[in-house]
């Protein structure tokens, strides 16, 4: 009996680790661009084909990757941000307004995404195996890539979380996350800040979907579902805080694995429902302003 | 004038066009009907939703449920119905809050009643799909016309009516419109609801043209993709505007299928993106701006 | 009886204090100025009265009925208009569908096209905006958009109406005007509330005035008294 909760709480917290991780990237792009980014999902699925790329065809192993899929993912979504989302940003009369076209864009960058990987890997699923070796846990048994996965979600979570409180970019995105206008005054270059804030978000897509693949299969279709995720765990933790992004993950982590283990095939559904809660009870989340 | 004889024409196609006319005239009909419902709420009030394809997959769904059991225009008038109330579910829960929160909502909607049903039929009800009647190719053609048409005389309706500028002013300033008595959330999940009703009327029907349904092939994220496509490119700044742009479309999409079968979301995608960052009035817009154009320089010549 | 009766509204934003124990009563008939520095909390206090945010405590009684938790629409309809500091025109609408709205929904019972249009033209000839009726309300000038909300807000057939800053961005020709139009409208019958830094223009038209200052209410009296009140001066002089 034992066994099974501890089976389950850590099969949460493995779950949680990601789902804290994309909820983190979501929020930076939502909580300081304010881009609404329901794409998110396919800069994971991005970073997972190039993580099985790059081990299927160049034998180079996946953590390794991280350190390719990260950077390009970032370049990739800071670029898109200084291009479209600055334009976007500069012609709406209004915030709302730009709100609005900037999740209309990324849902086309959405249908681009997808197709684009449909076109260059193919439809189908595709998986690699890289320390699929079980591991004991205080007599539960774990995978080892999960226990990885794990380990580096929450290392690049607090990386990033001194990155913001220490560093004087930090700094400067927290500014623009409270207010654009006012940080611009100062001095803070701000299309270049919010370029970048995009930029990190997408880079811990790109970074969350080389974790996945570690574990999980892969397909191009794979991103909607971490994205519904990523919005529900950021409006669980509350739209802006990055800290409720971190906490809202692992706890729907946790939710996650226990509603497995009861019903598998409802874990989807249980996210719903709770996020339905939310909207009717406190919409607001754990830490929302 | 210019409707009476279209719709006088589009009537009497089926005895002279041929059986691959009228197939493709249902599709261009079916993608009118959604763009138009889609704009019907999201054009006014400036909500944008991403669920239209849980509407249509309510109403295809429908029709694979009952389609064997009841007569065909109940099962369709009953898929509208469903859609409807969904609509009303899902607008009480999140139209009393800020926008963003309907977006997301709808956003998942689809992948949430995907999951759910595949669920409950494999679960409950050991099934993994459905099998639904078909109707031939003329009945499904005359069916969606008089969808179409019900459609246009309700948009006209709001439009020109006290119900209509309420929803426009929701749109300009919706906290100013509720200063001057305007029941904000009421109007927006009623509207939403009618335009939800008509995209599962329009579910319902088409499912026909599908032997074989499962939730997966009901509830499918494109459906979700192509309304606002069209719409947008078309342009809400009038009501014929999501027309054009689901005619174009639809034969862009016969036509690219065709010949770029694994390309032609991709250019939909990219044509998307244009139009938001180059043409956000849609062609209707384009052509007002040229019209504006032209305007000012005769003045300035006169 | 007072129509407009709040009683120790208080208003958080997090941990900011925005408003603590405000006593407010405002006369039948009369035209009550709000003052203060910025910041004071006068629009949330205006907030709070028309349910745009409601209030943490306190009553809030209007013609003797509590109004707290009721929609703004609501509010709207028993007879409390307002207008916005930052103007909420519909822009992209008429001047005169603006206006209209107001008489379509400002009250439960159904207006007619045709009365609703007649009473639009009315009060858009008492605000002054008559030659502007077929105008795209975007396009009007700041001040113009101000007599808009106006004629907008009295469209609703309020008993009491809240001007929020209706001065702000006028020159003096402008002031004038609108202190002119704020006597016509208490000539209308309808009791007015207003907040204004124009201070030349509130001590000229107000009959009594209440002072905010860091959501407390400091000071009450007619104007002579405000102008002569010690904790007035040093608010505003910043002493």
């Amino acid at each position: 009996m034992l066994v099974t909760i501890l089976d389950v709480l850590i099969a949460g917290l493995l779950l949680g680790g990601i789902y804290a991780l994309i909820a983190v990237g979501l929020s930076m792009q939502y909580g300081v661009a304010r881009v609404l980014n329901i794409a998110h999902g396919e800069f994971i699925m991005l970073g997972a084909f190039i993580t099985w790329s790059v081990y299927t065809y160049c034998g180079i192993n996946p953590i390794l990757s991280l350190a390719l899929s990260g950077p390009i993912i970032f370049v990739i979504g800071f670029f898109l941000y200084s291009t479209m989302f600055s334009r976007l940003r500069r012609i709406a009369p209004t915030p709302e307004a730009f709100e609005g076209s900037s999740m209309l864009a990324c849902f086309g960058l959405l249908f681009i995404i997808q197709n684009l990987a449909i076109l260059i890997w193919g439809a189908d699923m595709k998986g690699y195996s890289y320390l699929a070796v079980p591991i004991n846990f205080a007599g539960a048994k774990f995978a080892a890539n999960r226990l990885v996965t794990l380990g580096f979600a929450l290392v690049f979570c607090i990386v990033f979380y001194l990155f913001l409180a220490h560093t004087r970019m930090g700094k400067a995105i927290r500014a623009a996350a409270q207010d654009s206008a006012a940080a611009g005054l100062m001095g803070v270059n701000i299309k270049h800040v919010l370029a970048m804030c995009f930029g990190f978000g997408a880079m811990m897509a790109g970074l969350s979907g080389t974790l996945i693949s570690m574990s999980y299969n892969v397909q191009p279709t794979m991103g909607l579902e971490y994205t519904m995720i990523a919005l529900i765990v950021i409006v669980l933790g509350g739209l802006g805080s990055i800290t409720g992004s971190l906490i809202g993950g692992l706890i729907l982590g946790l939710i996650g694995s226990i509603v497995t283990y009861i019903e598998p095939g409802l874990s989807m559904v249980a996210y719903y429902v709770i996020f339905m809660l939310l909207l009717l009870a406190k919409p607001t989340g754990l830490f929302g302003k | 004038m210019v409707w009476l004889l279209v719709m006088l024409a589009l009537a009497l196609s089926p005895l002279y066009a041929s059986r691959y006319t009228i197939i493709l005239l249902s599709t261009i009909l079916m993608n009118v009907v959604l763009s138009v419902s889609w704009a019907m709420f999201s054009g006014p009030t400036k909500y944008i939703s991403l669920a239209p394809a849980a509407f249509f997959g309510v109403g295809i769904y429908s029709a694979a449920v009952l389609g064997t059991k009841l007569p065909m225009p109940a099962v369709i008038v009953i898929g509208g119905l469903a859609s409807f109330c969904l609509a009303i579910l899902v607008g009480a829960l999140t139209l009393r809050l800020r926008g963003i929160y309907f977006v997301m909502f709808t956003f998942g909607l689809v992948e949430l009643l995907m999951h759910f049903l595949l669920w409950f039929e494999l679960n409950i009800n050991d099934t993994t799909g459905r099998v639904v009647p078909s109707l031939d190719n003329s009945t499904v053609f005359y069916l969606m016309l008089l969808i179409f048409a019900v459609l246009m005389l309700t948009v006209y309706f709001i439009k020109d009516s006290k119900f209509g500028m309420a929803l426009q002013s929701i749109g300009e300033n919706e906290e100013a419109a509720s200063h001057i008595g305007i029941n904000v959330t009421a109007l927006k999940i009623v509207t939403f609801g009618v335009s939800a009703f008509f995209m599962g009327l329009a579910g319902a029907i088409m499912a026909t043209r599908w032997t074989y349904i499962d939730p997966k092939i009901a509830f499918n994220p494109v459906i979700s993709f192509m309304p606002v496509l069209m719409a947008i490119f078309g342009g809400m700044g009038r009501p014929y505007g999501p027309i054009i742009g689901a005619a174009i479309f639809s034969y862009l999409g016969e036509f690219l299928i065709t010949k770029f079968p694994y390309y032609y979301m991709l250019i939909f995608g990219i044509i998307l993106v244009v139009a938001i960052l180059y043409m956000p009035g849609g062609l209707v817009g384009l052509a007002q701006n040229i019209r504006n154009q032209y305007l000012r320089r005769r003045h300035a010549h006169s | 009886m007072p129509i407009l009766e709040c009683r120790d509204v208080s208003k958080h934003f997090g941990g900011l204090a925005a408003l603590t124990d405000v006593n407010l009563t405002v006369e039948q008939g009369e035209v009550l100025g709000l003052i203060g520095p910025n910041g004071a909390g006068k629009t949330t206090l205006f907030n709070a009265i028309s349910a745009a945010f409601p209030p943490k405590s306190g009553s809030i009684r209007f013609k003797g009925q509590s109004i707290v938790g009721l929609k703004p629409h609501q509010i709207c309809r028993v007879g409390l208009a307002r207008t916005f500091q930052s103007v909420k025109i519909f822009g992209g609408m008429s001047v005169l569908q603006n206006v209209m709205l107001g008489c379509y929904f400002g009250k439960k019972s159904k207006v007619p096209c045709d009365v609703a249009e007649q009473d639009s033209c009315e009060l858009l000839e008492f605000v002054g905006l008559k030659s502007f009726i077929d105008t795209a309300a975007e396009s009007l000038t700041l001040g113009n958009q101000k007599r808009l909300e106006v004629a907008r807000a009295l469209a609703t057939k309020p008993d009491l109406l809240l001007l929020d800053e209706v001065m702000e961005g006028l020159n003096h020709t402008e002031v004038a005007q609108a202190m002119e139009l704020v006597s016509r409208i208490q000539g209308r019958g309808v009791t007015v509330v207003m907040i204004e830094h124009v201070m030349k223009a509130i001590m000229k038209v107000c009959e009594r005035i209440v002072v905010l200052h860091f959501g407390q209410k400091i000071a009450e009296g007619t104007p002579d008294e405000i102008t002569s009140n010690e904790n007035v001066i040093k608010v505003y002089l910043g002493a």
